[in-house]
């Protein structure tokens, strides 16, 4: 799913070469243990804070996540989080507006920020040298933002998170589908049922009172944890972390937030038309949330049926019929609820019924009769090579500081790795079976066609 | 709340804790009327790139990397979509994706549950320059892997079934791109800048024409030309060292041998852009326009090459660059404005390019041009010092990964890098002066003659773009762009 991002400097030249990329484990293997050592402390101001030494290159990885995402925002307001973390970048109380990136850029650093349902994250990536010039700017912000907030600023970031909607979702082929899957699949009232980027409403009516509370409400230390990672000395950084963010001052409590387990309680029939030239399918189901017993399951499922020439879904629908371009399928995992996708686009002169059908054919396989072994462990040989990859990268998005955040968000342990690949290595065939059964139900998803405009025709039609 | 009131009780407890330590922990406000000075940059200490030889004269290019027990490994030959045959643009490309279509005794489905199962990602590809298949793979499962690996880039089969899916893939491909601006956007901008005749004129992996036409003979042919020892490399990056690697890469790869041949050919140099024209092409019901503005560049050899990547980072090559703080944070008109040379064996594109909301097209175009022309006049001194340390200092990121390094490898190798240019990058960097940069946007960058694309509906934008009279406007659908789509 997309994430929105502060930027993205996608380069318009094709790469130098197109090399593969991911990596480690192999079937039948006891499960390595994946140590990334950390130290951990919190201020007196809440602040959670956890520093990891990695002297492989002279880089320091600040990674903050604030606890809080779009899932926070109130009716009339969505999009909120997000233009939020834009703002974050305008400057600060001793920042003046544009020297954020400026000193950074300065000093050799890239920076960026993204937003989800449960939480928004910022990360600077610098010099070893630079440390404490990321570490003083992601303290000012988080104490001082509103000394230096306008409604300049909130207006400046408006249209710019407006041209990110136009640019990543109205303007781009098949990109309303993923504006209306949460809608549709997360009932009203659920915290999920508004899409991050918002509506182009919501954003003009967002206001600078908006801003000034949901700073005050969501961005305190307390609500926050900060990891330091990459060639540091830990005690030299805890120094330099007391020094420059004790004197933030401490938030109110955030209250957690809970909502029910969504539920679909039929299935959905839903088509769109776009300017596009072939139909596109889009299954989405309702499954267990972000490292809750099944979730992984559905992770394994996914890669079961459509990662590599021989899942089941790519080798039926795009190597054996031909009928699909493409197919994909994922577990989009949430603290308060997940949805299971999987998305197959029709070659020309095949509608999405056909498509269907043959998905469903796949999905009632598992549900009789548990994959093969060797389905399952190629799966998850790739999930624990995917966790190497993931290590070789310090900053950044899903580097090793960002993976330290999302443990001790989503489970209180920053160092989760082993007992995360674990989840995957303990799995047995007939796990895969009973949670296509629980999960993947005939009764209860949504069926999303969009078609191309006046083709209603290529929609996936209900079985008489 | 009382910030005052907190801190000092918070002081308090700390002073009762740690009498000593307090005073400089936490004693008193740090001092944030000025950043902190940045200490000394430490050195970025590269592992030596070692050069082994295999039996048959092969050159490796091994980087040793012992944080993560992974190993990437490469074959890169010396010829890509730059080097397709006359009419037959998009043969490196679909030759590429060939490749782990059949190789040795395996089939298609094999090598992918083979490697599938190893937790080994095999990705093949063609760039302009070059034709590659690289392996990431877990060390423990390196060996195992390598021998498929070698049998995808030296042996692979072709079989015909195969062909006829992928191409049918491939023509899905290509009439999708019809819905996408930025493709439309980018061919385009080839067409206008080269002209359809010349390779860069037309996408890597070609027109529809030429997809249908490739037989399995062009692919297999262009295999046995491209894919030979003196016009190949082996790049290894990870946790291996040079004795075991190179016992492991004799066995799979020192019995390659081919005829030298004639090497393949190149791309001539492109005329320059002599005046300014624009193509509109017309995407009804566009929520943006998508621009391109932009000349021919010099290649990859150009002794320019340093100067133009720092005059490239103040013009559009980073997030306080001139095009993105004017497009986006001053006028909110997009969510990214760039620009960026594409240094290519010969002479690639300059482009700047953003996506703007449909009812700023005009208003955008006159930044674009202000900001082109803004940066033959006055960069200053302070703008070259800030774009060199940002290139310069954040240099270690560009070689953190094996994957990373394998590209600096390749990128040596297909462009002749001398030896030490890795070592030397970060000084070569630092020595463009405030001159140099001059220079260079002087010499490249001439809003006056330059190709212009936008990718719009035309029936909001045509009017405004016309009454900026910036030169000659071609109007055209997306169907004269690509051809009309065959059933």
């Amino acid at each position: 799913m997309t994430v929105p991002l502060r930027f993205r400097l996608v380069l318009i030249a094709t790469t130098l070469v197109a090399l593969g990329l991911v990596a480690p484990r192999a079937g039948g293997q006891e499960t390595a243990r994946i140590t990334v050592a950390y130290t951990q402390f919190t201020l007196a101001n809440g602040l959670d804070v956890i520093l990891h030494e990695d002297h492989s290159v002279p880089l320091v990885a600040v990674n903050a996540w604030y606890h809080v995402g779009s899932a926070r925002e109130k009716p009339g307001r969505t999009g909120f989080a997000h233009l939020f973390e834009h703002i974050m970048f305008e400057g600060s109380g001793h920042v003046p507006e544009g020297d954020f990136d400026n000193w950074l850029e300065a000093a050799g650093g890239d920076n960026n920020g993204s937003t989800d349902n449960d939480r928004t994250n910022y990360w600077e990536t610098v010099p070893s040298n630079a440390l404490e010039l990321a570490l003083f700017l992601e303290s000012d912000r988080m104490g001082y933002l509103l000394n230096a907030m306008s409604p300049e600023k909130v207006n400046g970031q408006r249209d710019v998170v407006k041209n990110e909607r136009r640019q990543s979702y109205e303007n781009r082929p098949y990109g309303m589908a993923f504006l209306k899957l949460p809608e549709e699949v997360f009932p009203v009232g659920h915290p999920y049922h508004w899409p991050v980027i918002g509506s182009m409403e919501d954003l003009t009516a967002a206001s600078y009172e908006d801003v000034v509370q949901f700073f005050k409400s969501y961005y305190g230390p307390s609500n926050t944890t900060l990891v330091v990672a990459g060639d540091i000395d830990p005690v030299e950084a805890r120094r330099l972390v007391e020094k420059w963010f004790s004197d933030v001052p401490r938030s109110a409590p955030v209250p957690p937030i809970s909502a029910p387990t969504p539920v679909l309680t039929s299935e959905k029939r839903v088509t769109l038309e776009d300017k596009v030239q072939l139909p596109q399918l889009f299954i989405g189901w309702l499954t267990p949330s972000y490292f809750h017993p099944g979730d992984e399951t559905m992770d394994v499922l996914a890669r079961v049926l459509a990662s590599g020439k021989n899942s089941r879904l790519y080798k039926r629908l795009v190597y054996d019929l031909q009928i699909a371009q493409d197919v994909s399928a994922g577990q989009n995992s949430g603290a308060l609820g997940s949805m299971f996708l999987v998305t197959a686009t029709a070659r020309e002169g095949h509608g999405l019924s056909e498509i269907e059908k043959v998905i469903a054919e796949e999905i009632a396989k598992i549900k009789n009769d548990p994959p093969a072994t060797r389905e399952l462990e190629r799966a998850v040989n790739q999930i624990e090579s995917a966790f190497y990859g993931a290590l070789e990268r310090v900053g950044g998005f899903g580097g090793k500081a960002d993976r330290l955040n999302l443990y001790e968000f989503y489970t209180g342990r920053p160092d989760y790795f082993t007992e995360d690949l674990a989840r995957y290595t303990s799995l047995d065939p007939r796990d895969l079976q009973s949670a296509a059964r629980a999960y993947l139900k005939d009764d209860a998803r949504l069926v999303l066609s969009v078609v191309p405009a006046g083709k209603k025709s290529l929609a996936a039609e209900k079985k008489p | 709340m009382n910030r005052a009131t907190r801190s000092v009780a918070a002081l308090l407890a700390l002073l009762l804790a740690h009498p000593l330590s307090a005073q400089t922990a936490a004693a008193a406000k740090p001092d944030r009327s000025k950043p902190p000075a940045l200490g000394p940059v430490r050195a970025l200490k590269l592992p030596p790139v070692q050069k082994l030889r295999l039996s048959n004269g092969v050159a490796v290019l091994l980087v040793e990397q012992h944080e993560v027990p992974v190993v990437q490994v490469s074959v890169v030959a010396r010829a890509g979509a730059g080097a397709d045959p006359r009419g037959k643009p998009g043969l490196a490309s679909l030759t590429a994706d060939m490749l782990d279509e059949g190789a040795g005794s395996r089939s298609a489905l094999e090598i992918a549950d083979e490697l599938d199962y190893l937790g080994a990602a095999l990705g093949t590809g063609a760039s302009w320059d070059a034709t590659s298949v690289g392996l990431h793979a877990p060390l423990k499962r390196f060996a195992a892997a390598l021998p498929i690996f070698a049998d995808v880039a030296l042996r692979p089969t072709f079989p015909s079934a195969e062909l006829d899916r992928v191409r049918k893939d491939r023509l899905t491909e290509l009439l999708q791109l019809r819905d996408e601006p930025r493709a439309i956007a980018s061919i385009a901008f080839a067409n206008a800048l080269y002209g359809r005749d010349h390779r860069y004129g037309t996408a890597v992996i070609g027109t529809e024409t030429s997809v249908r036409a490739l037989s399995r003979a062009d692919l297999a042919l262009f295999h046995e030309r491209t894919f030979t020892p003196a016009n190949s490399a082996i790049v290894v990056v990870g946790d291996v060292t040079a004795a075991s690697v190179q016992s492991e890469l004799e066995k799979a790869f020192g019995g390659w041998k081919a005829p030298a041949g004639s090497a393949p050919e190149g791309v001539p140099a492109a005329p320059q852009v002599s005046s300014r024209g624009i193509w509109i092409v017309d995407k009804p019901g566009s929520a943006q326009s998508e621009i391109r503005i932009g000349r021919i560049g010099p290649p990859r050899s150009t002794r320019d090459y340093f100067a133009l990547t720092v005059m490239n980072t103040i013009l559009g090559g980073s997030f306080t660059s001139r095009l993105m703080q004017n497009l986006r944070e001053q006028h909110g008109y997009a969510y990214g404005a760039r620009s960026s040379f594409d240094f290519r064996l010969s002479t690639g594109p300059f482009v700047a390019a953003a996506a703007v909301q449909t009812d700023k097209t005009a208003p955008a175009l006159t930044e674009f041009f202000k900001e082109l022309e803004a940066i033959r006049k006055t960069v200053t001194e302070a703008e070259v010092v800030k774009a060199r340390n940002y290139v310069a200092l954040s240099f270690p990121s560009d070689v953190e990964t094996t994957g990373d390094i394998a590209s600096k490898l390749a990128e040596q190798f297909l462009y002749d890098l001398p030896g030490d240019w890795l070592d030397s990058y970060v000084s070569r960097i630092g020595a463009v002066s405030l001159d140099d940069v001059r220079r260079v946007a002087t010499e490249y960058v001439d809003p006056g003659k330059v190709a212009v694309v936008v990718v719009g509906d035309r029936s909001k934008i045509e009017a405004e773009v016309r009454s900026l009279n910036l030169g000659p406007i071609k109007v055209l659908s997306v169907n004269e762009l690509f051809g009309a789509a065959k059933k």
